[in-house]
């Protein structure tokens, strides 16, 4: 079974990176970008069928160590 | 007095740091390998900068589950003296010993230069050698120094006097409120962004942060002194 895991940093937490790629997207002609937040994508396998363990060993991943939750939020899907 | 320091791979401060212990304090120091699972010889646990496992996912992410990780969460519930710099800091946020997290720079950039600090809280283990409201020059060196914390949260360092430095003049990555340093409550566990371990000599161009480890010192011997600490006797025979 494959996870898509997106760790996106918090709403109010800046994101110096995201505001370096909106005025660089702005210098290129892009005026009409009004935010951009940039996060992080993780492709996880895992060796099980059952989905609901799945889906609870991923939300324990990501609490643990996929994302710092004083900072990011994390959501994923399950394919399959 | 016995100090540890430990070494993840891509540690890179772990030598300043041992030789800053040695060259301020004179006391008996190891380096101790990311994978020990015992610390029960140390009274100090010192967590150097670096890039502990290259900062992959997020600094300190990966070292927070090292086997040695849980020995010093153990030293600090016990009231054993935890330093943490720069990547040390970082670790220790990632672990849960200290509140908030360290995010990118604001201005992107790599800042490495000296900072001048405030001594905000001169109680704990780490500062009890500097004058409260006392201005130091120790250097930073960081990329991901930005030190978050939410609103509630600050509310709490403050009412607990956890903030240990600030900035004094510009903040050189962003952080909240000007944070350069904090504690946790009990005050035995402190993380920082600046590298004292870098100022302990005029030839390096500051000798204002060889007190952090006089200090930690003074700590452990006025707790001999007390007897408060089990088998503390034996220990400063060794000393």
């Amino acid at each position: 079974m494959k996870a898509k895991v997106y760790v996106t940093i918090k709403e109010n937490v800046l994101d110096p990176q995201g505001n370096a790629v909106q005025g660089a997207l702005h210098s290129l002609g892009f005026g009409e970008v009004s935010k951009v937040r940039i996060g992080k994508f993780m492709e996880v396998e895992l060796a099980t069928s059952d989905r609901a363990q799945a889906e609870q060993q991923l939300k324990s991943m990501c609490e643990k160590l996929l994302a710092n939750t004083v900072v990011e939020d994390y959501r994923f899907e399950l394919e399959g | 007095m016995k100090f540890a320091v430990l070494v993840f791979p891509g540690s890179n401060c772990d030598l300043d740091m041992y030789h800053a212990v040695e060259d301020t304090v004179q006391q008996p120091v190891d380096y101790v390998w990311h994978t020990a699972t015992d610390l029960s010889a140390y009274d100090a646990i010192l967590v150097p900068g670096g890039f502990s496992y290259g900062d992959y996912l997020r600094c300190g992410a990966i070292a927070q589950f090292a086997p040695v990780m849980e020995e010093v969460r153990k030293a600090a519930e016990a009231g054993k003296f935890v330093l943490g710099v720069c990547n040390g800091f970082q670790i220790l946020t990632e672990a849960g010993l200290l509140p908030g997290a360290l995010i990118r720079n604001n201005s992107l950039k790599f800042r490495c230069h000296p900072v001048d600090l405030v001594v905000e809280n001169n109680k704990t283990a780490f500062t009890n050698d500097y004058a409260p409201g006392e201005t130091v020059r120790i250097p930073i060196a960081h990329g991901e120094g930005n030190y978050y914390v939410d609103e509630q949260t600050l509310l709490t360092l403050k009412a607990n006097n956890q903030i240990v430095f600030r900035y004094a003049g510009e903040n050189p990555n962003g952080s909240t409120d000007n944070i350069a340093g904090v504690s946790n409550e009990r005050g035995n566990v402190v993380g920082m962004m600046p590298h004292p371990e870098r100022a302990v000599k005029e030839l390096l161009g500051s000798k204002d942060g060889a007190r952090m480890f006089t200090s930690v010192l003074n700590a452990f011997l006025s707790r001999v002194n007390s007897g408060a600490v089990h088998g503390a006797q034996a220990q400063s025979e060794r000393v």
